[in-house]
């Protein structure tokens, strides 16, 4: 066969290809976003109901709308104004430096109740792992967490995401930060020797919750200087927005 | 006289028969021609994402789709595909069919499109479609190309869920983890950790890290050949 019937085969069969994979990308797209802003949302909404992920996508979406406000704050705690927390692309918030970095904030309102939902990005075994926080208006006492991760392994780093009863223990007495101790809350391998400050390593997964206790020490600065902010009444607007 | 011959070819082409060899095109893949036992090919995969049941499921139907579809495809082009690129040619029907296949699971169950991500790319690497569309449909009419690529992806199929199987029971306790159906067999999530849904007949039995690692399919690829040869034995060299 003659090099330019070759050329044209393998033109006309890249532009018929190409073609295709265009129209179907482009027809999805729509149901794509969607999917993903309902899985992010899920993966968020753990931390205060660990069923979310059963939830439908209409309930999912209702909760968001009406009792979940979203704030996107700078490295002082402030609000960045018109931001959306369910906008920022985290794994590339988590790249640049902590300083300019962009952080989400969830304030999850329900019956006179108030959980904060702070959201961080680590590093576990693999990849990237991140992780749901929903603190109680003392800006302290855990009251659950759910947690995701980009390729950690099956049965062993991936039991954060997958195992309900360790994720259970992200609440109740314990505190994600002792201002008296000065020590943030940690996962101790062989058990946890603290009923506040410590929770239950995962046998086999070390430096996933590793990644985990890392994760909560350098993720919350921001957060902090906002709440203080928040008790200290400086933006004490934000509450009645 | 040409036309004649050539009406005549057309037929044979659309005839959508299922004799004796279209069956064994089907099952030959699922035991004397078993892609991963017999052949060894696939294997990367076989180890990588057989830790779960439900994604080896997913992972299944997604092979035997491309592998079938490529076949179709390669098949029909077969007389005009130039023979210097068909290697080129192949690779691109199969990656347009694995994206097709990731673009549907991600608008369809995201929630398994999120565990399979990477894996569902790497069909693209999976020698045993390669393997078939070189060896079978660049000399086979489409429906019969059609058939052995359901076939292959069976054969593929079959041996990655019963490793995963064995995997998942014994290195996470569970079966269908993350699957609506999903079902506690033995053992607590983790030793150090006091599961509460555990009763006392699960509790006994500590999860087996090695399974959840590649090298336990590994091990379990090696028993099934083993099983295999030793009642098919027409599979054995003898030289």
């Amino acid at each position: 066969m003659s090099n330019s019937k070759v050329i044209l085969f393998v033109l006309t069969m890249t532009t018929v290809v190409a073609l295709l994979l265009s129209l179907m990308y482009s027809g999805l797209k729509d149901i794509h976003d969607r999917n993903e802003a309902i899985y992010n949302k899920k993966e968020i909404f753990q931390a205060v109901d660990p069923t979310a992920n059963d939830m439908d996508a209409d309930k999912i979406e209702s909760i968001f709308d009406q009792s979940v406000k979203q704030y996107v704050l700078n490295y002082d705690g402030d609000v960045i104004e018109g931001e959306r927390a369910d906008k920022l692309k985290l794994d590339k918030e988590k790249k640049k430096d902590a300083k300019v970095r962009k952080y989400p904030l969830y304030v999850y309102q329900e019956g006179g109740k108030t959980l904060y939902i702070v959201t961080l990005r680590g590093s576990g075994l693999w990849d990237d792992i991140w992780g749901s926080f929903a603190l109680k208006d003392d800006f302290r006492s855990l009251a659950g967490a759910s947690f995701g991760h980009k390729g950690e392994t099956p049965g062993l780093g991936a039991e954060i995401k997958d195992n309900a009863s360790w994720k259970a223990q992200f609440k109740n007495n314990k505190k994600i930060f002792d201002d008296v101790k000065n020590q943030y809350l940690s996962v101790r391998k062989g058990g946890a020797r603290d009923e506040i400050m410590e929770v239950d390593g995962i046998a086999g997964a070390t430096i996933t919750c590793d990644g985990v206790t890392d994760m909560i020490e350098d993720g919350l600065g921001p957060y902090f200087r906002h709440f203080e902010k928040l008790k200290n009444g400086k933006t004490g607007q934000l509450l009645n927005k | 006289m040409a036309d004649v011959q050539e009406t005549q070819l057309k037929n044979q082409e659309a005839t959508f028969a299922f004799g004796k060899k279209e069956r064994k095109l089907l099952s030959d893949p699922l035991n004397d021609n078993n892609p991963v036992t017999v052949q060894v090919l696939g294997i990367c995969s076989a180890l990588a994402v057989t830790t779960l049941v439900y994604p080896s499921l997913v992972m299944a139907v997604a092979v035997v789709f491309v592998c079938a579809f490529a076949n179709l495809a390669i098949s029909l082009m077969r007389n005009i595909i130039p023979g210097q690129v068909r290697l080129i040619v192949q690779l691109v029907v199969i990656a347009t069919l694995v994206t097709v296949v990731e673009l549907a699971l991600k608008a369809l169950s995201y929630d398994v499109y999120k565990q399979l991500s990477v894996f569902i790319g790497l069909i693209i690497t999976n020698c045993i479609i390669m393997g078939r569309l070189e060896a079978f449909a660049m000399a086979n009419k489409p429906w019969q190309s059609f058939l052995d690529g359901i076939g292959n992806g069976l054969g593929y199929g079959l041996i990655l869920i019963a490793v995963a199987f064995f995997r998942e029971i014994f290195g996470k306790g569970t079966l269908f983890a993350g699957s609506p159906a999903e079902l506690k067999i033995i053992g607590n999530t983790s030793e150090y950790l006091l599961n509460t849904e555990a009763t006392w007949w699960l509790g006994w039995y500590a999860n087996n890290g090695l399974m959840v690692l590649p090298a336990a399919a590994m091990f379990l690829i090696g028993i099934f050949i083993w099983i295999q040869r030793s009642y098919n034995t027409k599979l054995v060299d003898i030289s």
